[in-house]
């Protein structure tokens, strides 16, 4: 016992020993975590789609039915259908927070306003949002009295949110007003890690700002806008929050997921939801890998091979710079 | 940022970009000032009005203080601000302490682990929130301050990459020098490293407490009672009694956003460089 137990302790004390007691007490916790809150219902979500069960009682074992039931309730795969008005949203939305970042990329007076005033709308909750448009759509509320202020006839106004020609879109314009000012940050983060001196070179050179936004901002946030284009086709597909919280799903405007939470939590249909989730994970998958893929080849092309050698170089010069620094740092502390 | 010269074509390109940039303000404003002017109006008022006139005085609080007492928003707040403290807290340490693990350390499955952390954020946080439910019920945690902030942790992707992405330029050379001055592992981290993460910190921070301020499908779902809820969900009190009363409703929603749009006001430029510290994750 005593011969085991004391290479045992020794180790512990080494170097390795030490390692690894680092290693085991940091990564305890977040694995854990991510565990019980992330496999765990992951592999339970596959489990339970084969059953038909309740979140308490008996289960029986139901095959591959309940899948068959999400391609044929017309609920369940129609709601896929709704997210194609959020795509729509999240491809204007991107646009314009473009836009908005390559006018703001310029020097404007009272630009810290106009950040704060775009950005603002990302900081309120979604129950608050949620109240806020319902306010602002009601009938004879806010975007009417808007409305017949410029002179519209109040008989040609649509009920913003039972017309169901015209419902998803109001939802979806509400995402739009939330997340504009948000990407619009992010994408003016981007061009202002621009050199400034490109700029001042490029106008002296005689350069418009169609030029400049071109050769000198498009190349800079490219990356950033591809990754964006990216997260909101999956963010589109689980949009869950505006018809949540503003019309709950009432008057086809249910999307995949407020489908599924009702299933889930009122029906209690707990296979089915499961089953749902299952599809749509599998969809998104096949929607990230295939983007991934597409746009590899698609700005495959000369120009950028080049602009991503130059990162690369300039990432390299940084590195060295950094290294420097910390060896005077070191060199400061020893 | 960039001086022009003043041509007649710029002339015009300034005109349009402040006309565009003034109505972009506008209508991201715009519902939240209605909100406001209504708030401030009688029930009688407000019946009677249009919803863009003005309210009569600007100094009738009543709607506020019904809404305030009626949500019980005083315990809203104060659960938020527990569950904000607690949460942030502990996912800085995790995540920071994660990150260096994964990038110090070489030892077999750290891949794996990176691995599973990349795939886990492909998984929508709602699709799982159906088995979620089931195990936090049988843990016990429903109706638990502590269930729901623990889930809040489990659920902390994010600051994982941005530490991840700042362990990336922090030289090795640093970690070296200490051990060889007689450093453990542990005081590596919590002397030398820990401190020099504060951009890190500050990042996560804003992106994690943004989220965890506006958190309400998993505060609605595992805080039920009404002395546990949040302030997002306290707001739901409002569709059931007070259905069509929005100078009251409105009077809730402005009350909400007052202690955020402080706060961004204080930390504009923290809140603006975490965003874009963030984004580049990818």
């Amino acid at each position: 016992m005593q011969k085991t137990r004391m290479p045992f302790m020794k180790w512990l004390k080494s170097r390795k020993g030490q390692k690894w007691i680092v290693i085991l007490t940091f990564m305890f916790v977040p694995l854990l975590l991510l565990f019980v809150f992330t496999y765990l219902p992951f592999f339970k979500m596959i489990e339970f789609s084969f059953f038909k069960m309740k979140y308490t009682g008996p289960r029986t074992f139901v095959g591959w039915d309940n899948y068959i039931d999400v391609f044929k309730r017309s609920e369940c795969f129609k709601s896929l259908f709704v997210s194609l008005y959020y795509m729509g949203g999240a491809v204007i939305q991107l646009a314009l927070a473009l836009f908005f970042a390559t006018l703001m990329v310029f020097k404007t007076k009272g630009s810290s306003f106009f950040k704060g005033a775009m950005f603002f709308p990302y900081l309120i909750c979604g129950i608050a949002v949620g109240f806020i448009f319902k306010f602002f759509y009601a009938r004879g509320f806010v975007l009417d009295s808007i409305l017949q202020m410029f002179g519209m006839n109040p008989e040609n106004i649509p009920m913003w949110l039972q017309d169901k020609s015209i419902n998803n879109m109001s939802l979806a314009a509400t995402s739009v007003w939330r997340y504009t000012g948000q990407n619009m940050i992010l994408f003016l983060g981007a061009m202002m890690s621009v050199d400034t001196d490109l700029y001042e070179a490029a106008s002296l050179d005689g350069a418009n700002k169609w030029h400049q936004f071109r050769y000198i901002i498009l190349p800079s946030i490219k990356s950033i806008v591809v990754l964006n284009l990216i997260l909101s086709i999956s963010g589109s597909l689980s949009a869950f929050e505006p018809p949540y919280v503003i019309t709950n799903g009432t008057m086809g405007t249910g999307t995949y997921f407020v489908i599924m939470n009702r299933l889930a939590h009122e029906n209690q249909k707990v296979g089915l939801a499961c089953a749902m989730a299952i599809v749509l994970l599998g969809i998104i998958i096949i929607c990230t890998v295939a983007q991934k893929l597409f746009f590899k080849y698609a700005f495959d092309d000369g120009t950028s091979d080049e602009s991503r050698a130059a990162v690369r170089k300039r990432k390299k010069a940084e590195k060295a710079a950094k290294k420097a620094a910390g060896k005077s740092l070191r060199g400061g502390r020893v | 940022m960039l001086k022009t010269k003043t041509t007649p074509l710029s002339a015009l390109f300034n005109v349009f970009k402040y006309f565009m940039l003034i109505g972009a303000a506008v209508i991201s404003l715009l519902p939240v000032c209605v909100c406001v002017l209504t708030a401030f109006k009688t029930t009688d008022e407000y019946n009677a009005t249009s919803v863009l006139e003005l309210p009569e005085s600007f100094f009738n609080f009543e709607n506020f203080k019904v809404a305030f007492q009626e949500a019980n928003m005083l315990r809203g707040f104060l659960n938020t601000a527990i569950v904000l403290v607690v949460v942030l807290t502990a996912s800085v340490f995790i995540g920071s302490m994660l990150a260096y693990v994964l990038n110090r350390f070489k030892f077999k499955g750290n891949a794996v682990i990176q691995n599973l952390f990349m795939f886990a954020a492909l998984i929508p946080g709602i699709a799982t929130q159906v088995t979620v439910y089931k195990i936090m019920y049988s843990l016990g945690f429903i109706n638990h301050l502590y269930g729901y902030m623990i889930v809040l942790m489990g659920t902390d992707i994010i600051s994982i990459y941005i530490f991840l992405q700042f362990f990336e330029n922090l030289p090795v050379s640093l970690d070296e020098s200490a051990i060889m001055d007689g450093c453990t592992y542990f005081g590596v981290f919590f002397k030398i490293l820990f401190p020099l993460l504060k951009p890190a910190i500050v990042t996560s921070l804003v992106l994690k407490g943004v989220g965890v301020y506006n958190e309400y499908y998993m505060s609605n779902l595992y805080l039920q009672s009404p002395e546990l809820k949040t302030i997002s969900t306290a707001l739901y009190r409002f569709t059931g009694p007070y259905g069509n009363q929005y100078n009251y409703i409105c009077a809730g929603v402005i009350i909400t956003i007052i202690p955020i749009l402080i706060l961004f006001l204080i930390f504009q430029k923290q809140v603006y460089s975490g965003m874009a510290a963030g984004a580049v994750k990818g």
